[in-house]
């Protein structure tokens, strides 16, 4: 029983004797194995680590067991939160925007606006226009947006609404309180690709619609737009604005969201920062646009080298060499030398990598995430001489990633002993720690139960993370989110080589106060 | 604040609320807001409309069928494995976030946490996925081979491309000898996650209480009893086992937290169904009390006077002898209780909270907060139906502002006109009452903590609460070199 001066929640309650009485005896009535037969569960359990297990684990083709990517209309909520006054309005089942929204909520901790349309079974039947009829305009009335982001469901794609026809119609019938309100759309089945195809397909739309044509582009050569991905560190947003203003005053950045998940205490503001739409609306007239995430905007490229015949360039600013380059991209661009204050944060965290190294050398490392953001960290790793044993990416693009990461492989003398990893899931991943072990595994909430279950620790970087405050707010971009890598990567090595040596009067011989 | 004051500025409230809808939604949502109080009838627990489709184009909280099914009810199931049937997203987004705890070897003999998905490309929805369903469910068997049967949870595109999932678990059972069990719960069927329930119930019904199996060697007794409609949030069954243990009954199966197949194949066998959440599991407590005779009985077990009373009905239902331990039992939680009690009433006392939940809570939860001497001002349910608001008027004890799927947007109105110090509500909201300044506590998830059912729970639940209204964060919102206001001036 509870003791008042000590109360206790279910983590300590659940072990008092009582509870352990309960509990033992509640496997009488039970059926699974571990309270039938607890040794054949330890058979099983051993059986799952074994490389006879790895190869029919790998031969898999139908089922995926925890997966390492999201759906489409994810990424187009946070492509559409990134501009001004906008709401993400998702012509669908609201099921999935209450999934969307508690998602990001318990990444960021901070509130998700969006809106579904509510579509059910008559729509499903009848179509989504009388949905999308209503949504428009009880959105626009209650929340006030001054742009609506329309994605998709999957239902809404399986029977084919037609969105262009159905927001036109929409205006129609709106009495005119639709007229000056942008909307623009786009098709984002979750049956293709991922959460970065949905974020691409969402901002290709939104910049292609809110733009003129072509022939209406008056070019301003000074003005570059920089399109950051499917970033889920606010910290790098603003550092690359940090980084890009040194340069210039007229790098404009296409879906910056790192306001609307990072407001303050006092009053809720629904609608936080973004890019301007004055902004959006000119986007065409940038004589290049930069993509931080080259294979989260596959389709936006094509609008803007071949429908805007603009310059584009990508560069992923993780680690010190991504972080090279897109500073020698910008001041290319800019014509402008780089400044002196990045040189010196470029020489701070060399020097702190060379503080470091001995950590992170030849320790191995499992990673996985997104295909951009796992070029970005596995280039960190190999420059401070890590070894990226097993680099596994769920949601690979078909072309063209795979040889991007062996390039980067192929600068680590340990090359030959690391492994690429398309298409395959977390239950995969367990297999290969098991049966190729690792000293860390690098990603998103998700890799604790391997944790759990290798005894190999986790570092959390990627996304979700739904079990640790504040890391979101971090920058993984430039210099100074090298450090702040590093720092992780370099805390997290030494805490479990105190874990490890911390046994009293065995092997604490080597649990140092210096190291 | 008088009653009448109450009552006039709830009302007010929802005269504003509604003014910023255009005509055909504001004549909608109308019918589901009202003001009830414990006195007279027709009030709007009578009287709210429910259970209907959501206003296109705002800021619902609810959920969707396959959310029902595959989230609340058949996830628990800890021994079987559930397919999140479709696209990649639904089964990523529900994996391991409603806290339904569980003991056993995850991966090996218990799946709860996992995410296992078909993972739907576009070659699935133009050609069909029965093929590549059939091939999922062999891997899983190969793979782990000490699950206890296999459910297929249905994501939208399954129903609107023709497949037939119930051919292909039909044959997958026939061939294994296993269960297996699909479930045709689309998001898009319904209005919320109700109609989940009852879709996941009727396949209980059909699937796992025709399987006689278990039952033919199980010995009953006099005293056997189920949990129904308990997820095992935060521990929840298992701080509410402890106590019908106490008092002599034995509890054979948990539905669904924590729970197995061979639990729920065996709950036929039971004296007595105790039913928590009604919302989610009536279905099932029903169909048993058709089909094998089995009562059934609602209880509450959210703060001691609720649980108190709750034992005595459950009590009611056996023999002398339970009975004489049900009294022990009371009294001997009921002096840690009167202690909680104690420590916690004078800071919580006439603090003022606003509820928005699912299921059973809105009303469940009124008396663990009045035990404390909070006192609710509104309440409402996401997906409840009408049985569910008339069951709320006996749980509210003052004017109340009743609300049914109410949005982002009616909330936060409500929230600004009423003033609760307290609002307890879901994950979406959370951050919104917070950046106000407002203590706030998630009721889904116990915010991290919990249980939060039965006597030793209620001493967390008020821990919790305390924690939440009197920490210092809320006092640093103002920066000093602003001017001071008056806290509910």
């Amino acid at each position: 029983m509870q003791d008042v001066n000590n109360i206790v929640n279910g983590q300590k309650l659940f072990l008092k004797p009582e509870y352990q009485e309960v509990l033992k005896n509640k496997k009488e009535f039970e059926g699974n194995m571990g309270s039938i037969n607890p040794a054949k569960v330890d058979e099983v359990q051993k059986w799952t680590e074994s490389w006879e297990y790895r190869e029919k684990n790998l031969a898999r083709e139908a089922i995926t067991v925890n997966p390492a990517k999201a759906c489409q209309p994810l990424g187009a909520i946070m492509a559409g939160l990134g501009f001004e006054g906008t709401m993400p309005y998702v012509h669908g089942s609201h099921g999935c925007v209450a999934y969307f929204r508690s998602y990001f909520t318990r990444h960021f901790k901070e509130p998700t606006p969006c809106v579904s349309d509510s579509m059910s079974e008559s729509a499903a039947v009848f179509g989504g226009l009388a949905n999308m009829k209503d949504g428009l305009r009880n959105c626009n009335a209650m929340y006030k947006p001054e742009h609506i982001a329309v994605s998709t469901t999957c239902m809404a794609e399986v029977i084919g609404d037609d969105l262009n026809a159905f927001i036109s119609g929409a205006r129609e019938d709106a009495e005119g309180e639709l007229d000056e309100l942008p909307i623009t759309y786009a098709h984002t089945p979750s049956f293709v690709g991922s959460h970065i195809t949905g974020y691409d397909n969402m901002m290709k739309a939104m910049l292609e619609q809110l733009n003129p044509p072509k022939s209406e582009k008056v070019v301003d050569e000074e003005r570059i737009n920089i399109i950051p991905g499917f970033e889920p560190y606010l910290g790098s947003l603003a550092e690359v604005k940090e980084i890009s203003k040194l340069f210039s005053d007229k790098i404009v950045m296409l879906g910056d969201h790192e306001e609307q998940w990072n407001t303050g205490a006092g009053e809720y503001q629904l609608y936080a920062g973004g890019t301007s739409l004055a902004d959006a609306k000119t986007a065409i007239n940038a004589k290049t646009t930069i993509s931080l995430q080259k294979y989260s905007t596959i389709q936006t490229a094509k609008t803007i080298k071949n429908k805007w015949k603009q310059g584009y360039e990508t560069s992923n600013p993780i680690g010190l060499a991504g972080t090279d380059e897109f500073v020698m991209k910008l001041s290319e661009l800019t014509g402008k030398e780089v400044p002196a204050v990045l040189a010196t944060q470029r020489a701070q965290l060399v020097d702190a990598m060379q503080d470091s190294y001995p950590y992170m050398h030849g320790k191995k490392f499992a990673i996985y995430g997104d295909p951009d953001f796992l070029l970005g960290l596995v280039s960190f790793i190999v420059e401070m001489g890590g070894i990226p044993t097993h680099v596994l990416c769920n949601n690979a693009p078909r072309k063209g990633w795979e040889a991007d990461m062996q390039a980067i492989i192929d600068k680590s003398v340990w090359a030959k002993d690391c492994q690429i990893w398309p298409s395959k899931d977390l239950w995969h991943l367990r297999s290969l720690m098991f049966t190729e072990p690792v000293d860390f595994l690098i990603g998103n909430v998700y890799g604790k139960e391997l944790y759990r279950d290798t005894g190999i620790p986790l570092i959390r970087i990627g996304f979700p993370i739904f079990d640790r405050h504040h890391l979101h707010r971090y920058s993984i971009s430039g210099y100074k989110g090298a450090l702040n890598l590093l720092t992780w990567i370099t805390n997290a090595v030494l805490d479990q080589l105190d874990e490890e040596t911390k046994d009293v009067a065995e092997t604490d011989y080597f649990f140092d106060c210096v190291r | 604040m008088g009653t009448e004051t109450l009552e006039e500025l709830q009302k007010k409230a929802i005269a504003e609320v509604l003014e910023i809808y255009p005509a055909k939604a504001a004549k909608n949502r109308a019918k589901h807001l009202g003001v009830d109080t414990p006195e007279g009838v027709k009030g709007a627990c009578d009287k709210t409309r429910s259970n209907k489709q959501t206003v296109p184009g705002v800021m619902s909280q609810r959920g969707c069928a396959y959310a029902g099914s595959k989230g609340v009810v058949w996830g628990p199931v800890k021994d079987m494995i559930h397919i999140s049937h479709g696209p990649i997203g639904c089964g990523q987004y529900s994996r391991a976030g409603r806290r339904n705890y569980y003991i056993g070897t995850t991966g090996v003999d218990t799946f709860v946490t996992m995410n296992f998905s078909t993972d739907f490309s576009e070659k699935d929805i133009v050609f069909g996925g029965d093929k590549k369903l059939k091939k999922a469910l062999e891997e899983i068997d190969e793979l782990f081979p000490l699950n206890n049967g296999i459910t297929i949870q249905s994501e939208c595109p399954i129903g609107l491309i023709g497949d037939d999932i119930q051919a292909v678990a039909k044959m997958h059972k026939k061939e294994t000898d296993t269960p297996t069990i699909a479930v045709s719960c689309e998001g898009f069927r319904g209005v919320s996650q109700s109609l989940g329930h009852h879709l996941a119930n009727d396949a209980i019904r059909d699937e796992v209480m025709t399987d006689s199996t278990a039952r033919q060697t199980f010995e009953s007794t006099d005293y056997d009893v189920a949990i129904i409609g308990d997820y095992n949030i935060g521990g929840d069954a298992w701080s509410t086992r402890i106590l019908l243990e106490e008092m002599g009954l034995r509890v054979v199966a948990q539905w669904s937290g924590d729970a197995t197949y061979k639990e729920m194949a065996i709950t036929p066998k039971v004296k007595l169904n105790l039913l928590h959440c009604y919302r989610s599991m009536n279905y099932i407590s029903r169909h048993m009390e058709q089909e094998f005779g089995i009562p059934w009985m609602e209880y509450n077990f959210f703060g001691p006077s609720k649980t108190t009373e709750s034992l005595r009905k459950i009590a009611a239902f056996f023999d002398e002898s339970i009975q004489e331990k049900t009294e022990a039992v009371i009294a001997k939680y009921t002096k840690m209780t009167d202690e909680v009690i104690e420590k916690y009433k004078p800071v919580l006392e006439g603090k003022k909270v606003m509820l928005y939940v699912g299921g059973l809570r809105p009303r469940h939860v009124i008396g663990a907060y009045e035990d404390l001497g909070m006192e609710i001002v509104g309440t409402g349910y996401e997906f409840g139906h009408g049985d569910d608001y008339k069951r709320t008027k006996e749980d509210i004890a003052r004017s109340t502002l009743i609300y049914d799927d109410v949005n982002e947007y009616e909330l936060e109105k409500f929230v600004h006109a009423i003033k609760p110090d307290l609002v307890a509500a879901g994950v979406k909201e959370k951050y919104v009452f917070q950046k106000m300044g407002l203590p706030f506590r998630q009721m889904h998830s116990w915010d991290y903590s919990g249980p939060y059912h039965g006597y030793d729970a209620f001493a967390i639940f008020a821990k919790d609460m305390d924690l939440a209204m009197n920490s210092p964060v809320w006092n640093h919102t103002k920066a000093p070199w602003e001017t001071k206001e008056e806290v509910g001036a």
